[in-house]
């Protein structure tokens, strides 16, 4: 109880990407989509870094500097993407998104 | 002392990033999930990997978040989030992919533990200077492939939404758009 194992981390780290995955599934907006998205990449960088510490290995921070710069680029493109599409349409709803009907 | 901060930390980013889910408010959620970040940093403190945990506040709550925030201010802010209702068959089986990843990453350490470490951690040497180290010799390729790729995402953040920023494509008609771009006047 006291003593901070790797399995702690682990538990906090799936319990954060739980709450994203809620996230993903309840969200309509596509802006809120995005912010659960960064939680899911967050929580796994929590992983990452936990267990890089624990094993004494640098491998899994230096996965972490590339989830962040994924993160980075992600948000660059997908917020240009959806000021453009709400110019267009004036709404970020996933249900107005039915161009292709699929 | 550790379990006291992991704790306290666990919980604060627990619940930041339950509002962030939970909230109904663009505002609430986006400073929460600010909020959730810094504390997330912490943990990284904690686990002594601190360069990580400087680049965690400075891109996360420093960039990404700016950019969300300017971003926020093209969108209607003001009004109620609407939320999903979506078919049991998607909730149930995206439950099912939670619950395996759970049990996935709870076996993932007691199966490999006979794992060894790859670039194993020096003594005498800081953090940042390890990392330094490890990054420039062994992951020097995607780190530079990494370096194009946020270069080709900022040509692309100022294309998409920086162009045009004054005509309103909205109260405009397809056709109208259309035309604009033909002409060259406006570029979509």
């Amino acid at each position: 109880m006291f003593e901070i194992t790797l399995q702690h981390y682990l538990i906090l780290s799936t319990l954060l990407f739980t709450i994203g995955l809620i996230g993903v599934m309840r969200r309509k907006n596509l802006l809120m989509l995005f912010f659960a998205t960064e939680i899911l990449l967050n929580s796994v960088n929590i992983a990452f870094a936990a267990i890089s510490s624990y094993y004494g290995d640098l491998t899994g921070q230096m996965f972490a500097f590339f989830v962040i710069a994924i993160a980075a680029s992600e948000v660059a493109v997908g917020l240009g993407l959806l000021v453009l599409w709400y110019k267009r349409t004036g709404k970020i709803d996933l249900d107005a998104m039915t161009s292709m009907r699929g | 002392m550790e379990a006291i901060a992991f704790y306290t930390f666990a919980i604060l980013t627990t619940v930041m990033f339950l509002i962030t889910v939970m909230t109904s408010h663009a505002l609430y959620a986006l400073s929460a999930l600010a909020a959730g970040m810094i504390f997330i940093s912490a943990f990284f403190f904690l686990l002594g990997a601190d360069f990580l945990g400087a680049i965690q506040i400075i891109v996360y709550t420093g960039a990404v978040m700016a950019l969300y925030a300017f971003g926020m201010m093209f969108f209607d802010t003001t009004r109620d989030v609407v939320e999903k209702r979506t078919s049991p068959y998607i909730i149930f089986g995206l439950s099912g992919v939670a619950a395996l990843t759970v049990v996935a990453m709870f076996t993932a350490p007691i199966i490999s533990d006979n794992i060894t470490a790859l670039y194993p951690a020096m003594e005498g040497v800081g953090n940042s200077q390890m990392v330094g180290m490890v990054l420039f010799t062994k992951y020097l390729i995607p780190f530079e492939l990494a370096a194009i790729m946020l270069l080709v995402a900022m040509v692309a953040g100022i294309v998409l939404a920086g162009k045009k920023m004054d005509v309103s494509l909205t109260t405009m008609s397809d056709e109208e758009i259309e035309r604009e771009a033909k002409q060259g006047v406006l570029d979509v």
